[in-house]
């Protein structure tokens, strides 16, 4: 689990996060959602330790991160894996040496051990057989999956991930969220994705939390969101055209003119896609 | 004033960074040799050229000036011999070295940064200062007087060869002229300029690529501004260094 008490941060004399608490919790796909300039990204990076925040704590289990010496953090570090929104690849060298990256750096196993697990986490993210590429040679939806591989080749605890759909067609990303979701149950980790895409939302979001102006402004799950009274979050979600639909249905029942017994399940789930491996290019 | 400042601040901050106990010592040793390889044998080209070009316009140009019969012939060679000791080999091949290198240097951490690479790394718990800029440095440290040594070498052998190719004197009144008023100090000299341009040369380049915020634009300026600041820089450290250590 992951607890943040007090967060605040600024950039010059501007205040970015403001008093934010948050909860992180164990095992679960937990969504930061807001527009753009709501904090989330900086919230995000102040967690991984990419920003050290002016005031407040940050929880890792309940060792607090910000007032870790380096040596300390470098520990926590081990444990964090990170999908980055332009997935960060090292452009100099290939899918494989990519993943084995960390592998090279904080384990002594042999060359024959990394291998097979650089080809367990490809084999789990389906690219099997993309270890000679380069990411020059992928495209976008298989260079945010070597991202992937690589944020969990070394089994991390927590997994954070910035913008997993930036960039990438509607299918793509169904992929993508379904693959984050199914590494999460999997390997239990602690997973916290940042994103302003509202399919992700309804997809995936066991723990959602909105933040509006630099602090925490509503807490649920993709169940509870459709229904929050919560004006700014409604104003949020419903932009979307998809959930306007939604909405109405929900004035609908508030108003008596249909029932309210139907399946939160139907109005959430959507078909989600095959996770299947896309053609080579 | 005040941006000259901050950036002097982090630019020892930086410095001071890079220096922690590798994560993996045989990582950092890769790196360092692929630095060596990218330094020292990317340039190697253009030093030679440079290098043989410069020896040869200074033995034509010296012959050129000393018209008066009274001054004997080896003075040509001395003279090219110590010019491309004192200055040449190490400041004008630097000055070249502060473009091809820092420009290398620059455009590739401004790109990692860019590209969120280094903060992946961060995150990693990879200090990124020891592992990406400590390489560069040292191995600047360590192939940039090799080149500096080679290059002085072609420089007097250039003149040697246009010397006898325009018939301005023979071979071997320039070999002999090479070994007349020969002051080892000077080469003591050449070597400390070699080792502080070599640390200007990498250290500034990477302060600006490790610092760039933006986009391609960005690493483009960062680039260019690293090459003008390093090639300042290296003239600068040129003038003290005389001053210091050339005493008449």
């Amino acid at each position: 689990m992951i607890e943040v008490k007090n967060l605040r941060k600024g950039f010059a004399g501007k205040t970015v996060i403001n008093d934010a608490n948050v909860t992180m919790e164990a095992g679960k796909c937990n969504l930061i959602i807001g527009s753009s300039g709501s904090g989330k990204t900086v919230l995000m990076k102040c967690m991984v330790g990419l920003f050290h925040p002016d005031a407040g704590q940050i929880l890792y289990g309940g060792q607090d991160f910000t007032a870790m010496d380096v040596k300390q953090k470098k520990e926590i570090r081990k444990e964090i894996g990170m999908l980055f929104q332009g997935s960060a690849l090292f452009s100099s060298m290939t899918v494989e040496e990519n993943i084995i990256f960390p592998l090279d750096m904080f384990t002594h196993k042999s060359q024959r051990e990394k291998r097979e697990r650089v080809n367990e986490v490809l084999d789990r993210v389906n690219l099997k057989g993309a270890n000679k590429k380069f990411p020059a040679e992928l495209s976008g939806g298989m260079m945010k999956r070597v991202g992937i591989a690589r944020a969990i080749v070394l089994n991390p605890k927590y997994l954070f991930v910035d913008e997993p759909n930036s960039g990438l067609d509607p299918q793509t990303s169904g992929l993508i969220d379904q693959l984050i979701k199914e590494i999460t149950e999997e390997y239990n980790i602690t997973t916290v994705i940042n994103t302003h895409d509202m399919n992700s939302v309804m997809e995936i979001g066991d723990h959602i939390v909105y933040m509006y102006q630099g602090h925490k402004e509503w807490e649920g799950n993709n169940k509870e969101i459709i229904f929050s009274k919560n004006q700014r979050l409604n104003d949020f979600i419903f932009a979307s055209e998809f959930l306007r639909d939604a909405k109405d249905m929900r004035q609908l029942e508030e108003t008596g003119k249909i029932s309210n017994d139907r399946n939160m399940e139907e109005l959430t789930a959507h078909d989600a896609p095959e996770l299947v491996p896309p053609p080579e290019e | 004033m005040t941006k000259f400042f901050t950036d002097i601040g982090r630019y020892i901050l930086m410095i001071r960074g890079m220096f922690s106990k590798p994560e993996n010592f045989k990582m950092y040793w890769k790196e360092f040799m692929h630095q060596c390889s990218e330094i020292g044998i990317g340039s190697l080209g253009i030093v030679v050229i440079i290098s043989v070009f410069m020896g040869a316009v200074s033995a034509v140009q010296t012959a050129y000036q000393l018209t008066n019969p009274l001054i004997p012939p080896e003075t040509i060679p001395q003279i090219v011999r110590d010019t491309v000791i004192l200055e040449f080999a190490p400041t004008l091949v630097c000055i070249v070295l502060a473009g091809v290198v820092g420009s290398k240097i620059a455009g590739e951490l401004g790109n990692m940064r860019v590209s969120e690479q280094i903060d992946a790394l961060e995150i990693m718990g990879i200090n990124t200062k020891a592992y990406l800029v400590l390489p560069k440095i040292v191995a600047s440290l360590v192939m940039i007087p090799m080149l500096i040594v080679m290059a002085a070498v072609l420089g007097i052998w250039g003149g040697r060869v246009a010397s006898v190719a325009s018939g301005i004197i023979d071979a071997t009144t320039y070999d002999r002229g090479l070994h007349m008023a020969f002051i080892p100090y000077n080469v003591f000299f050449a070597l400390s300029k070699a080792y502080t341009f070599s640390f200007l040369i990498a250290s500034i380049p990477a302060y600006f690529g490790y610092h760039v915020s933006g986009g391609a634009l960005e690493i483009g300026r960062a680039s260019t501004k690293s090459v003008v600041v390093t090639c300042v820089a290296v003239l600068f450290a040129d003038y003290i260094l005389a001053a210091l250590l050339l005493q008449t």
